[in-house]
């Protein structure tokens, strides 16, 4: 009797468990399967469709008039960007310029995470702050900042007059200079917190092993420090490179005529020409593109959540 | 020993990491208080833009919008990413985790022109097929910050989480408690600082956030960040100086109190 009792409460309490589990994992996960992932099968899908003019401005893929369903599938979009060579150069430009930011990003701040990996305890709370607070802060400020310092009437210039560097004010703002100092400066803090976490675990009597061995120190770097932070490095760059790809804020506010940004030509295309399937289309090839990149970020970002302690 | 020298070598990039960091915002905040309107040209002290910025009713109800937006967002993302935190860190097991995990980490990278885009084509699609939202407006901008919010906080959570020593719950689950009431007794205690700068991490990506925003926002919804574009586009102007300015203030504040939370608990933690 006593055993049977304690078996159906066992069985309610396990029950009562799953119950839970299902309820915990299902209400995220339909949130994200509605807003997330669904939002991106609907641009695939108009990036098929064509633009008229209508509300909404494309014509449906699917339909469904007397009885017969039909699907109106359009390439026509994929083969405009490859026909408008300015569709490639934009995707190349954007590529090109995010890789140098990124590699500004990581020449800067490399050092800085080292520096910091390095630093007693109590310094560490303060840098850690005084590194993040920036990257908290409105991202839309801190580029515009920039546009009073690079300006023809700019400080920079200024005082480049000033010490007699140039004798006329250089062009700084609209440039792909600006694009990617502005990058670099508004991505930095991206860079170096990965990195800092990896250094930080780094167990510091591999480097005094080497040393009493008698590895210099710059030899000691190279072969133990630097291969030993990659998961850092890997994390940092994508975080830089991969939001870098579409930006839309930094070229726009610190780009000239000239600077092709794949972000703000989907921009233009959606709200001023109103083409949202040419939009869809930029979208998805953008999303291919960074596909790897994503990829290796996840599994980076996936097995330090699972990381216990 | 180590030796000193890429030691020094690195503390010297530091320091030149963080003044590259700091010094365009303290530029900022220094010509917000110029006379002229000229941001070239020093003209003496003034607060005179601040207040025109007071009397900026555009601003002010833009404000004012943004701020509603950001709270509900938060509070939401917060829900949301602790069920996710507990998800990743708690059920090894389970069917449709590895989906769960890509969903929620993605929108950490995703390019915000993509991520604006597909949410709008998802609201004109629902829209259409089950008549709503009728309006895009507050509502809609609330889910799209919600959901890529949610992704920062199922971070800052989990981090939290991974080190909460489950002994105590075990505890609590064997003596009869139910998960729900384990979880409200025993782990949100624990994992409240978090919580509570997750939310905070939340609030002011809200209120920061442009390129979304513009995407599934209607013309009654103009967050803060839209008219600040819209006003920086033509140029620099002081007025936005000074508005930039109180905004870097007030967020470095918020900053500033959720990393106190975190590091007290820290402390705490350390100590006990």
């Amino acid at each position: 009797m006593a055993r049977k009792l304690m078996s159906t409460a066992l069985k309610g309490r396990i029950g009562a468990v799953v119950f839970h589990r299902r309820v915990v994992f299902g209400i995220p996960f339909l949130w994200l399967l509605l807003f997330f992932l669904l939002p991106f099968a609907l641009v695939l899908k108009i990036s098929f469709s064509s633009a008229v003019m209508a509300i909404p401005p494309y014509e449906p893929v699917f339909s469904f008039v007397d009885n017969t369903f039909t699907v109106m599938v359009n390439f026509g979009n994929y083969l405009f960007l490859l026909s408008d060579s300015l569709y490639i150069a934009a995707y190349w430009g954007s590529v090109k310029i995010a890789l140098v930011s990124t590699l500004v990003c990581l020449l800067i701040g490399y050092p800085m995470a080292y520096a910091m990996a390095r630093a007693s305890a109590s310094t560490q709370m303060v840098l850690l702050l005084l590194v993040m607070l920036p990257s908290w802060t409105s991202f839309l400020i801190r580029v515009y900042a920039w546009m009073g310092i690079l300006g023809n009437q700019g400080l920079l210039n200024n005082l480049l007059l000033w010490l007699g560097v140039t004798d006329e004010p250089l062009k700084m703002l609209n440039t792909n200079f600006a694009v990617i100092l502005g990058i670099a400066y508004a991505y930095l803090p991206f860079m170096v917190l990965p990195i800092y976490t990896n250094l930080v675990k780094l167990d510091v009597r591999l480097l005094e092993a080497a040393s009493d061995l008698g590895c210099r120190s710059l030899t000691t770097f190279w072969a133990i420090t630097l291969p030993l932070s990659k998961a850092g490095i890997i994390a940092g760059s994508m975080l830089v490179f991969i939001p870098a790809v579409g930006e839309f804020v930094i070229p726009e506010l610190l780009g000239g005529p000239d600077t092709l940004m794949i972000g703000k030509v989907l921009w233009e295309e959606f709200f001023n020409n109103r083409d949202w399937p040419v939009a869809s289309s930029l979208a998805i090839v953008m999303l291919a593109l960074l596909l790897i990149p994503i990829v290796l970020f996840h599994r980076f970002q996936a097995r330090e959540l699972e990381k216990n302690g | 020993m180590v030796r000193s020298r890429p030691v020094s070598f690195s503390k010297v990039m530091l320091i030149l990491g963080l003044l590259f960091l700091y010094l365009p915002m303290v530029v900022l905040i220094v010509y917000s208080f110029n006379a002229s309107r000229l941001v070239s040209v020093w003209a003496g002290f003034s607060t005179h833009w601040y207040g025109e910025l007071f009397r900026d009713q555009q601003i002010l109800s833009a404000v004012w919008m943004s701020l509603q937006i950001a709270f509900y967002s938060a509070s939401m993302a917060v829900c949301l990413g602790t069920l996710c935190a507990f998800v990743m860190t708690r059920f090894k097991r389970l069917r449709g985790r590895t989906l769960l995990s890509s969903m929620i980490t993605a929108p950490l990278v995703m390019p915000e022109v993509i991520t604006g885009l597909s949410l709008l084509l998802l609201f004109v699609q629902m829209a259409q097929t089950i008549g709503w939202p009728v309006d895009r407006g507050m509502a809609t901008v609330w889910i799209a910050h919600t959901t890529f919010c949610s992704a920062y906080v199922a971070v800052v959570v989990s981090a939290r989480l991974k080190e909460v020593d489950r002994s105590m719950e075990e505890a609590a689950m064997d003596l009869g408690c139910t998960p729900w009431k384990t979880f409200f007794v025993i782990t949100l205690p624990v994992i409240l600082p978090a919580l509570v700068s997750g939310w905070l991490l939340a609030f002011t990506l809200s209120l920061d956030d442009l390129v979304i925003a513009s995407f599934v926002s209607g013309p009654g919804a103009t967050t803060l960040p839209m008219v600040v574009f819209s006003s920086v586009r033509m140029g620099v102007s002081p007025k936005i100086n000074a508005l930039a300015t109180l905004i870097i203030l007030a967020v470095s504040l918020i900053a500033f109190i959720a990393w106190y939370l975190m590091r007290r608990s820290e402390v705490k933690r350390r100590e006990s």
